[in-house]
C-alpha cells in the first residue's frame, strides 16, 4: 500500500503545481484527482487487468505536460470551448478507472469538436496528438470529446505519436445523435518506449452508425479501452489490428453494450504477434434484458509469428434477453504451412512467402479503412515492416 | 406463442419428482467445525492417525482461506458452523458386506428413484457403489472386478485396506490447500470411492455411484479418487438425485483423476439435485472440484457432464496434460431453469508436447436461470504442438434467463493451435412452425430442437445414462421455449 501511496504522492504534487483551471473545469478535476487517490493504480488482481502488469507507469515519475495538438477541422466543423459544449465531461468515461480519473484531474486544453445537425463532412477530421523528445519523462493526458449532431456524417483520425519516454493517457468521448454515421480511427505510433493507455467511449443515439478502427503498432505497454453503448437500432463496427515485437504489450478491451433492442455489432480484432511480445484481448458484448433482436459478432484473430511470444484473449458474452443472435469467435494459430508451400512450390521464396501471407492477414483490417490517405500511409508503412521483418 | 409459452409454463412448474426422504435414523454429529468434530469424523470412520493429520492440516489451511466471490453466482452467505459434517444411515452392523445387508428401506429409495441396484447390476452390468448420504452402503461386483485387480470400493474401505495408494495419489492432482471448497472437503471429507485399476486392465465394466444427500441439513462432502495405471481404461459413472428440502444445502466434493502411460479414464456425471422450487428457495449449492491430471504419455482423460439440478452450480472439471501426446476432453450440457444459477465450464492445461483437448459446452438457460461458461485454455511454452478446440453454445429459453461465456485463452507457445467459438440463440419460431405444421405439438418440437441441440454431448454418455439424461432434461425443461 505505501506504494501506492507514494505514487498518489507524486501525482498529488503535480496536480498541486498545475496552471488553475479554468473555472468550469475546475470542481471536475479536484473530483477526479479524489477518485483516483481513492482507486489507486489497478494491479493484476483486477480482473480487467489481470493480464497487463501497470507496474511501470505505477513505479515511474512523470513530468505532467501537454502534447502537442496538430488539429484539421474541415468547414462544418465547430471547433468549441469545453464551455461553449456544455457537456458535462464526467458524464461518460469519468470514474471508470484509474487511469480516466487522471485524465481527468488534469483536464486542461480540451479538444472539443462539434457536427451540427444533418452536416455531412466529407473531408477527415484529423487529431494529433504529439509528444516530442524531452529530457525527462514527461505524461500527456490528450482528452477529446466530439459531439455528432443528428443525421451528421463524419470521418475522424486520431493520431498519436511521440519520441523518447512518456506515458500517454487519452481519454477520446464520442456522441452520436439519432441517425448520424461516424468513421472513426485511431493510429496509434507511440514511440517504442512509450507508455500508451487511451480509452474511448461512444454512446450511440437511435439508429446511429459508429465504425471504429484501432491500429496499434507503437509503445512499449499499450492498453486501450473501447467502450460503446447502443440505443435502439443503432450499429456499431468495432475493427481492431495491433502489430507488436520486440517486448511490446498491447491490450485491447472492449465492452460492446446493448442496451436497446434491435442493436447490431460486428467486431473484428486480429493481431500479429513477434518476438517476445504479448498482446492481450478482452472483449466483452453485454446484451441487456430489453435488448431483443439484438444481433452481435465478436471475432479475435490472433497470428504467431515467433515462440516467445504471449496471447491472452478473452471474449465474453453476457446475454440477458433471450430474441438475440449472438456469436463470438477466438483463433490463436502460426501462418498455414499448407498456404506456405503452395507458394513456396510456385517460385516465392520462404521469406516472402511468409511476409506475404502476414501482410494478407494485416491487409483484411487494412481493406476496411475507408479514408484513402490513411489506407495508403498503412499499408505503406506494413509493407515496410513486414519486408524488413523477413531481411 | 402464447401456446408454446404455455407448455413453458407447465414445464418449469412441474414439482421437483424425486423429492422425498427416507426416514432412516442418522448417525449424525452435532453442527459445526472445530477439530473436534473433524477427530470425531476420523474416528467414526475409524481412520489411521496420517489421515487425521491430513484433515487437520487442510483445516487449519482453510481457516486461513477466504470464500472465493468471482464466479457469476449470488447466494447468501453460508454459515458453515451451522451445518452437520457428517450423517451416516444408522445400521444393526457396523457396515453392510453385501446387498442382502443392505436396509429394505434404503433400497427401496433407490427403487423409487428408478435404480433397481440388484436388477440394474445383472442387467446393466453396472457395479454400483451406492452412496447413501455418507457411508458407502452397497458394493456389488466387487469380487469380479477383484479377480481382474481392480480395486473399487468406498473411500474409507480403501484408507483402511490400501493406505499406500491412498497415501501416494490423495492430494496429489487438488491438493489440500488448492481452493477454500477443496480445503473444506480435505479436512471434512466424509465418504466417496476409490478405484484403482492395475496395469494393463481394461475394467470390464462401467463402474457407477449414485450420490444422495438425505438426512436434513447435512453437506455431503465426498472425496473420489480414481487411478488408472499404465495401459489401464475404466469408464465411470456418477449420478445424483436429492430429496427435497427447504434449506439450502451445501455440497462440496473433489474428485481427482490420474492416468498414467497409455491410461484412459471416461468420467460421466449426471446431476439432479433438487434446484429449489419456482421460487428459487431451496435446493443445493453444488461447489465442487474436478481435476484429472494425464500424468502419462498418451494418456487420456474424458469429462462428461450432464448439470440439470442444484440451485448453484460451481463446477470446473478439468484436465492436467501433463504427459506427452496425452488428450483431454469435456463434454457439457448445463441447464438453469427456474432461479437456478450455474457457473461451470472447464480448465485444460497443456504442459505437454502435441497435447490436444476438445471442449464442447451447452449451456439452456430458461426461466429466472442463469448459466454461466467458464472456461481456461492454458497453452505452456512446454506444450509444443498443442491443439485446442472449444466451443460453447447457449440456447436461451423464455426473456427472463441469462446466458454467459468467459472463455480465458492463455498462450505461451506459437506451435499451438486454440480456436474458440461460441454462439447464443433462443429457439427460433421459424422452427417451431416447421414442426407444427407436420403435426408435431410445440411441446414435442422444443424436446426435439433441445436434444438436438445437446446432441454431441449425449453422445458422449454410455448408454445408461444417455437415456437417463434425455429423460431428465425432459422433466427439467419440460415447456420451456420461447
Amino acid at each position: 500500500m505505501t506504494a501506492v501511496a507514494e505514487q498518489t504522492g507524486a501525482w498529488l504534487e503535480s496536480f498541486t503545481k498545475q496552471p488553475p483551471a479554468p473555472e468550469c473545469l475546475r470542481p471536475l478535476r479536484e473530483a477526479a484527482f479524489a477518485r483516483f487517490a481513492e482507486l489507486g493504480f489497478p494491479t493484476t488482481h483486477d480482473e480487467d487487468w489481470r493480464f497487463t502488469n501497470v507496474a511501470p507507469i505505477a513505479r515511474a515519475t512523470f513530468q505532467v505536460a501537454a502534447a502537442d495538438r496538430f488539429l484539421r477541422v474541415p468547414g462544418g466543423v465547430e471547433d468549441l470551448s469545453p464551455q461553449e459544449a456544455q457537456f458535462d465531461l464526467a458524464s461518460l468515461a469519468a470514474g471508470r478507472n484509474a487511469f480516466v480519473a487522471l485524465n481527468t484531474a488534469f483536464l486542461d486544453k480540451v479538444t472539443v469538436l462539434r457536427i451540427p445537425r444533418g452536416a455531412v463532412i466529407a473531408q477527415p477530421i484529423e487529431i494529433s496528438y504529439e509528444v516530442p523528445d524531452q529530457a525527462d519523462a514527461v505524461a500527456v493526458h490528450p482528452r477529446t470529446l466530439i459531439l455528432v449532431g443528428a443525421n451528421a456524417q463524419c470521418a475522424i483520425v486520431e493520431t498519436y505519436k511521440g519520441q523518447g519516454q512518456y506515458l500517454t493517457n487519452a481519454v477520446t468521448e464520442i456522441v452520436i445523435g439519432e441517425g448520424a454515421v461516424v468513421d472513426h480511427y485511431k493510429v496509434q505510433q507511440e514511440s517504442r518506449s512509450a507508455f500508451h493507455v487511451a480509452t474511448l467511449a461512444v454512446t450511440l443515439g437511435r439508429s446511429a452508425n459508429l465504425t471504429t478502427t484501432s491500429i496499434s503498432l507503437g509503445g512499449a505497454l499499450v492498453r486501450n479501452d473501447v467502450s460503446a453503448v447502443l440505443s435502439e437500432g443503432a450499429e456499431a463496427t468495432l475493427n481492431g489490428l495491433y502489430l507488436v515485437n520486440g517486448s511490446q504489450h498491447v491490450d485491447n478491451h472492449t465492452v460492446i453494450d446493448h442496451a436497446k433492442p434491435h442493436g447490431t455489432s460486428h467486431e473484428l480484432y486480429k493481431g500479429i504477434l513477434d518476438g517476445k511480445a504479448s498482446a492481450v484481448f478482452n472483449g466483452r458484448i453485454l446484451v441487456r434484458k430489453d435488448a431483443q433482436k439484438t444481433d452481435s459478432k465478436q471475432t479475435n484473430k490472433n497470428l504467431v509469428l515467433s515462440d516467445d511470444a504471449v496471447i491472452d484473449t478473452k471474449p465474453e458474452l453476457q446475454i440477458f434477453a433471450d430474441d438475440v443472435r449472438c456469436t463470438h469467435g477466438a483463433t490463436i494459430g502460426q501462418l498455414d504451412a499448407e498456404s506456405i508451400f503452395y507458394l513456396q512450390s510456385r517460385g516465392i521464396g520462404l521469406s516472402d512467402a511468409r511476409s506475404l501471407l502476414t501482410y494478407a492477414f494485416a491487409q483484411d483490417i487494412v481493406d476496411r479503412i475507408e479514408v484513402q490517405s490513411l489506407r495508403d500511409s498503412l499499408e505503406r508503412s506494413l509493407f515496410e515492416k513486414f519486408h524488413e521483418r523477413t531481411r | 406463442m402464447s401456446e408454446s409459452t404455455n407448455t413453458i409454463e407447465t414445464f418449469a412448474n412441474r414439482e421437483y419428482k424425486w423429492g422425498f426422504v427416507t426416514d432412516i435414523e442418522s448417525d449424525a454429529i452435532p453442527r459445526g467445525l472445530n477439530e473436534g468434530v473433524i477427530g470425531l469424523i476420523s474416528a467414526k470412520k475409524r481412520e489411521p492417525e496420517w489421515m487425521l493429520e491430513w484433515r487437520l492440516k487442510a483445516y487449519r489451511h482453510w481457516l486461513t482461506m477466504t470464500e472465493p466471490t468471482w464466479a457469476n453466482i449470488h447466494y447468501p452467505p453460508i454459515d458453515y458452523q451451522d451445518i452437520i459434517y457428517y450423517a451416516a444411515p444408522k445400521s444393526k452392523k457396523d457396515g453392510p458386506k453385501s446387498l442382502d445387508e443392505v436396509d429394505p428401506e434404503l433400497l427401496r429409495t433407490y427403487e423409487k428413484l428408478g435404480i433397481p441396484l440388484q436388477e440394474r447390476a445383472i442387467l446393466a452390468g453396472v457395479a454400483v457403489d451406492a452412496v447413501f448420504d455418507s457411508v458407502s452402503v452397497a458394493t456389488t461386483f466387487k469380487a469380479k472386478l477383484m479377480d481382474m485387480g481392480v480395486i473399487f470400493g468406498s473411500f474409507s474401505e480403501a484408507v483402511r485396506e490400501h493406505p499406500d495408494l491412498v497415501k501416494q495419489y490423495l492430494g496429489s492432482v487438488v491438493p489440500s490447500s488448492d481452493n477454500f471448497f477443496a480445503a473444506l472437503n480435505s479436512a471434512v471429507f466424509s465418504d466417496g470411492s476409490f478405484c484403482y485399476v492395475p496395469k494393463g486392465v481394461r475394467c470390464p465394466m462401467e463402474l457407477s455411484t449414485y450420490f444422495r444427500i438425505n438426512a436434513k441439513d447435512t453437506g455431503q462432502f465426498e472425496r473420489t479418487l480414481i487411478v488408472a495405471d499404465e495401459g489401464a481404461f475404466v469408464s465411470y459413472l456418477e449420478g445424483c438425485t436429492a430429496p427435497m428440502r427447504d434449506t439450502n444445502q451445501l455440497h462440496a466434493a473433489v474428485v481427482e483423476l490420474v492416468a498414467l502411460d497409455n491410461a484412459q479414464i471416461k468420467y460421466s456425471t449426471v446431476q439432479n439435485w433438487y434446484p429449489g422450487d419456482k421460487d428459487g428457495k431451496g435446493g443445493i449449492y453444488n461447489f465442487v472440484t474436478k481435476r484429472g491430471a494425464c500424468r502419462g504419455v498418451n494418456s487420456k482423460i474424458s469429462w462428461t457432464q450432464v448439470e440439470t439440478g442444484s440451485s448453484i452450480t460451481w463446477k470446473y472439471p478439468s484436465c492436467l496434460l501433463m504427459g506427452d501426446n496425452s488428450v483431454g476432453e469435456f463434454y457439457s450440457v448445463a441447464l438453469a431453469n427456474n432461479y437456478q444459477q450455474a457457473d461451470t465450464g472447464t480448465k485444460m492445461i497443456h504442459i505437454g508436447k502435441n497435447t490436444t483437448s476438445t471442449i464442447v459446452s451447452k449451456g439452456i438457460s430458461a426461466g429466472h436461470g442463469q448459466n454461466t461458461y467458464r472456461g481456461g485454455v492454458k497453452i505452456l511454452k512446454s506444450a509444443t504442438g498443442a491443439r485446442n478446440y472449444s466451443q460453447c453454445d447457449s440456447l436461451l429459453l423464455g426473456d427472463k434467463c441469462g446466458a454467459h461465456t468467459f472463455p480465458y485463452l492463455e498462450v505461451r507457445n506459437t506451435s499451438s493451435q486454440v480456436e474458440h467459438e461460441a454462439s447464443t440463440s433462443k429457439i427460433g419460431e421459424d422452427q417451431i412452425f416447421y414442426c407444427r405444421q407436420r403435426g408435431i405439438s410445440t411441446e414435442d418440437a422444443v424436446s426435439m430442437i433441445v436434444h438436438g441441440f445437446c446432441k454431441e454431448v449425449f453422445r458422449e454418455l454410455p448408454m445408461e445414462f444417455a437415456v437417463e439424461a434425455q429423460k431428465l432434461l425432459g422433466v427439467s425443461l419440460e415447456g420451456s421455449v420461447g
